[in-house]
């Protein structure tokens, strides 16, 4: 009996030691709205957690909150009592109710100071536990708790990993001369400023490994090429030639940029190391080369060009040679952002005069337009690849819209006081 | 059989925790290294001096900086030839004076390509005034794209004027 009982150990359990973190709160935080969600959803009841009353609370719509925002969770109404992850739970009501799944747990305290959030996950038709664990966390960090268990349950029910617990980053224009780069939970809380400026901030992009953003910055009067350290808020220039520098893009190893200069006349895509040295010219032609992503392999670069007349996707390898054209229908398709698992391309195409978001299948290069927006920019992949955040207007406005790569499901992510956009969805960091 | 295990081994796991917090099981690292800390930085920026009142006074036709282009536009029409000529010659009498040119777009489309766009119009004011008579190293021509437009609205006339390219000397930059 002892020894599975030390494998499962093994397998349920996630602790995490805690740091004491001074976070500074924006002051504008994303209100996010859910405008779509998917066909076939799974029924799930989440009971109330148990535990103190008011922490529960917290943690109990965290967990639900997540799971319903993702558009694949249909939530099942839970007779408001509190169940524990010991609780037996009343199958045939569940049933009856709709319910095929279950979550359930409680929040307490770990015996050290910190909490302890617990949870469980039954199959309701077949009556068993299809998963367990347990979390400990600071106080401060018990939504960051809970958007583990989501992540857990996610995981389980759907057979990838959820993106509760990534970060976003995206820039917010307030005002006539203020912006900022912001750094929040991917359900908008818990944002913070990473850097103040009275010029524009574009093309944020996370480094692979989590911790560091390269971005745009115009607060020397023209675009330059900044890399920055989140946690000491360390920066450093990666491009400053004369002329522009722009677009930044993080090779999948995280030792390189791809950058646009426009120091030898016209645009062009350099490459060079995360620190600036080492740099390397990539396109030759005339007229723009721009907005360069690497190939989720990376052997190879997507960028936009207007080498054909007007602006298209290409694509060529990283030691350079010929590009080759990746999108021919319609006359503008900008913005190439490939899938984490390679196999999709992402960008923003003019169709019936508004800029929408739109994804091909690069197998069978079939494309769908995933948006009925006009002014859709900046697509950004989820970790998973489920869903895509892209910056759009709605009455005037700068918001974020989230869309799954099927089109069905669709959330907008606002702040009432400005502008929000540039979006750049972190990767996993563990 | 597993359904009554696992309350078990939970009460388990929470008697587990406390004495061993750190180990990182199922590679589960803490929630602090996704949540870690961001320092906030303030961008100070640059700022100006004074420049010869030739440069500034409304009178003066050096006074005028921006060029205007057509849609998808980036060649200086011939309205503009007279300023960029003064402008070339004042540069090649006073060599210690440098220019920034900054390209500008409308608002439409993608953030990165308009910027791309804007270094084009910066870049045939660059050419102009070289064959003017400016010399290579006292200018460079940056874009802006759309990030700075000289007017916010939403309509041709606004467009119009955003499709732009402004001359600064130093000290404005």
């Amino acid at each position: 009996m002892l020894r599975p009982l030390l494998k499962l150990r093994g397998l349920s359990l996630i602790a995490f030691s805690t740091l004491a973190l001074l976070q500074t709160p924006a002051q504008a935080e994303l209100t996010i709205e859910i405008t779509g969600a998917g066909a076939n959803r799974i029924p799930l009841a989440i009971a109330e957690f148990g535990g103190d009353a008011g922490v529960a609370r917290v943690l109990t719509s965290v967990v639900r909150s997540d799971l319903e925002r993702s558009g694949l969770f249909k939530l099942i109404d839970t007779t408001g009592a509190a169940m524990t992850e010991s609780t037996t739970p009343g199958y045939a009501d569940l049933k009856n109710r709709g319910a095929d799944a279950l979550a359930a747990g409680s929040i307490g305290p770990s015996g050290d100071g910190r909490q302890e959030a617990r949870y469980r996950l039954y199959d309701v038709n077949k009556q068993s536990a299809l998963a367990g664990a347990a979390f400990v966390a600071s106080t401060p960090m018990l939504r960051a708790a809970g958007h583990r268990i989501a992540d857990a349950i996610y995981e389980k029910l759907v057979g990838e990993p959820g993106i509760f617990s990534t970060r976003i980053a995206y820039v917010v224009k307030s005002g006539a001369n203020r912006y900022e780069l912001h750094i929040a939970d991917a359900d908008g809380q818990n944002a913070q400023a990473a850097l103040k400026s009275r010029e524009p901030i574009i093309s944020p992009t996370w480094s692979p490994d989590g911790g560091r953003l390269a971005y745009v910055s115009f607060e020397n009067k023209k675009p330059v090429v900044y890399v920055h350290s989140l946690a000491s808020g360390q920066r450093i220039v990666v491009a400053n030639f004369k002329g522009s520098n722009s677009a930044p893009a993080w090779s999948p190893d995280g030792r390189k940029l791809a950058v646009v200069l426009s120091k030898d006349g016209g645009s062009q895509i350099f490459i060079v190391n995360a620190d600036g040295s080492g740099v390397q010219r990539l396109t030759a032609s005339s007229g723009i080369n721009t907005e360069p992503f690497y190939a989720a392999d990376g052997q190879s670069i997507y960028f936009t060009s207007d080498r054909g007349g007007s602006p298209q996707i290409y694509r060529t390898g990283v030691s350079g040679g010929d590009a080759q054209r990746i999108t021919f229908d319609g006359s503008y398709n900008v913005s190439p952002r490939i899938s984490p698992d390679g196999k999709t391309l992402a960008f923003i195409s003019r169709r019936e005069s508004g800029f929408r978001l739109a994804v091909m299948d690069l197998g069978s290069k079939q494309v769908q337009i995933l948006t009925d927006s006009s002014k859709d920019e900046s697509p950004t992949f989820a970790p998973n690849g489920r869903m895509i955040l892209i910056a759009t207007e709605i009455g005037g406005r700068g918001v974020l819209s989230a869309v799954s790569i099927d089109g069905r499901i669709k959330q907008r992510l606002s702040i009432p006081a400005g502008d929000v956009r540039e979006p750049a969805w972190a990767p996993f960091t563990n | 059989m597993k359904q009554l295990i696992i309350p078990v081994l939970l009460v388990l796991l929470g008697a587990g925790c406390s004495s061993t917090p750190d180990a990182p099981e199922q590679g589960g690292a803490p929630v602090e290294s996704r949540g870690a800390g961001v320092a906030p930085v303030t961008a100070d920026g640059v700022s100006g001096s004074k420049l010869p009142a030739i440069l500034t006074d409304p009178k003066s036709i050096l006074s005028k900086r921006s060029i205007y282009f057509d849609y998808d536009k980036f060649e200086v029409r011939a309205e503009y030839k007279d300023l960029v000529t003064a402008h070339a010659k004042f540069l090649a009498d006073n060599r210690q004076f440098k220019m920034l040119i900054q390209g500008n777009t409308d608002d439409r489309g993608s953030r990165e390509y308009n910027l791309a766009l804007g270094q084009k119009r910066a870049d045939a004011i660059k050419k102009m005034l070289t064959l003017l008579g400016a010399r290579e190293e006292q200018l460079e021509s940056v874009s802006l794209g759309e990030e700075k437009p000289k007017n916010e609205g939403q309509n041709e006339a606004a467009w119009a004027e955003n499709r732009r390219g402004d001359m600064l000397y130093n000290g404005e930059f």
